[in-house]
């Protein structure tokens, strides 16, 4: 069977995709935030996904404001980098997995998470940069990736709770799939920041932090933050981290935090990062503890 | 008629793309997708107001359009993704347009980033009535200084 091992979130500005593609990584600003990243690199190059599933949001590259999806699965064997108005980004087209794709739909839709299912879709900078941060820039993406696209442009995104049971589902799919496949699991986006307004350039590190603290440790806390807060605390932009909180759904009550990195700013961002293990081994290697876990989902909240 | 208030506009300097801004603004929104092709781009730039014809605007929305008056776009329903394309098209980058929504110079913003941000401490309400954060405990409700008079009215000064 499939299984998820890993969980990891990353804030994905755009200007940190301009700072690959124009290549200055090296120049002091940006050392600081790619430095955050190296360990990152080595630990997803040790751990060698079958499959990526990675929420993030489009920023008005494959949705106008003509059809807004609350939560859209890329079924499609292939996603081609969007053109944001400057031409696409220089990195692989993304490959898709559709079988697991489909059957993730599938199980969720049954379980009463009303996806859109795309099976032609454009990824912009939401979903490549957060690859190029783990993956490098390699010719080819190492694994196939599983876009899930949530609404969080047009008011209301979907709750935090909502998001973190959507992820509780997805692991009840993903490990309905007859396949041996280890699959990490990324929420992108965030943290803290307002890129529109007079307010524009708020940054909340206090917030922040009790947002990472939490993510590891207290999920549920989390879910509990309502938008009039994420937006009032966090930037109206910031309310983009109800998609971490994806990512947590579909992982362990308990992780292992192996790695954090902060800092501020990139551009007008906050950058926030985190790498979360469940603690059962990779599939195939621990049939003891999956046999003996219980049935997390929970109908009803 | 006007815009029915919601519990959010307390915040200040802030406009939240909801489904009446959406409706609001869907022709500010579907002219900045269009320039997400070469060709459009090359159109618009050469006759603007000409361009803007074939979008349904009012004319507040077309002359806040002309004027890069971005705020002014915000408040009568662009979004701010949208509106980067816009940006994009005169050459510049979110960070660029964010400055002149706060009405900063560039080097001003730039520097207010590095040393942190902007701190939340009296951006938080117009009336400095909220409820405090459940995440971060100790934040209470203050009466402090805050930037709502340049929300309420939506307009930053400019340079």
């Amino acid at each position: 069977m499939a299984r998820i091992i890993a969980g990891v979130a990353s804030s994905h500005v755009p200007a940190i995709g301009a700072a690959i593609d124009n290549k200055q990584t090296e120049e002091p600003y940006w050392k600081r935030v790619f430095s955050g990243f190296e360990k990152s690199k080595e630990w997803m190059a040790k751990t060698k996904p079958d499959v990526a599933i990675v929420v993030y949001n489009d920023h008005a590259s494959a949705f106008s404001v003509e059809v807004v999806p609350t939560f859209a699965l890329g079924c499609a064997a292939e996603f081609p980098p969007a053109d944001e108005g400057w031409g696409p980004r220089p990195v692989p087209v993304v490959k898709g997995h559709p079988e697991l794709a489909s059957h993730i739909a599938q199980s969720v839709i049954l379980d009463e998470f009303d996806l859109t299912i795309c099976n032609k879709m454009e990824v912009d900078h939401g979903l490549t940069v957060p690859m190029n941060l783990l993956f490098g820039s390699p010719k080819e993406w190492p694994c196939p990736v599983i876009p899930l696209a949530v609404n969080v442009v047009l008011y209301p995104p979907p709750t935090a709770h909502r998001c973190y049971m959507l992820g509780k589902a997805i692991r009840k799919a993903v490990e309905s799939y007859r396949e041996d496949l280890n699959v990490v699991i990324f929420g992108t986006g965030g943290m803290s920041h307002q890129i529109s307004g007079p307010r524009a350039g708020l940054i909340n590190s206090k917030f922040d932090k009790a947002f990472l603290d939490n993510l590891s440790k207290d999920p549920k806390k989390l879910t509990r933050i309502s938008h009039l807060e994420f937006m009032r605390e966090a930037g109206a932009e910031g309310i983009e981290m109800v998609m971490w909180l994806i990512m947590r759904g579909a992982l362990d009550d308990k992780v292992d935090e192996v790695y954090r990195f902060y800092t501020v700013p990139a551009s007008n961002t906050a950058v926030g990062h985190i790498i979360l293990e469940n603690r059962r081994k990779a599939a195939g290697k621990l049939k003891r503890a999956a046999a003996s876990r219980k049935p997390d989902i929970r109908r009803g909240q | 008629m006007a815009r029915k208030g919601q519990e959010y506009d307390d915040i200040p300097g802030t406009f939240v793309f909801d489904a009446e801004r959406s409706r609001q603004g869907f022709g500010i929104n579907m002219f900045c997708m269009s320039l997400m092709k070469e060709e459009n781009r090359k159109a618009f730039k050469a006759n603007e107001a000409e361009y803007l014809k074939q979008f349904k605007l009012t004319p507040a929305q077309t002359e806040a359009i002309l004027k890069r008056d971005y705020n002014r776009m915000l408040e009568l329903g662009g979004n701010i993704y949208f509106t980067a394309k816009l940006g994009a098209t005169d050459g510049h980058s979110f960070r660029h347009l964010a400055a002149v929504m706060t009405g900063s110079t560039q080097d001003d913003y730039a520097k207010m980033m590095l040393e942190g941000g902007r701190p939340v401490e009296g951006n938080r309400s117009k009336s400095g009535h909220y409820k405090a954060s459940m995440l971060v405990p100790g934040d209470k409700p203050t009466s402090g200084k805050s930037t709502s008079k340049k929300g309420s009215k939506s307009r930053t000064k400019r340079g």
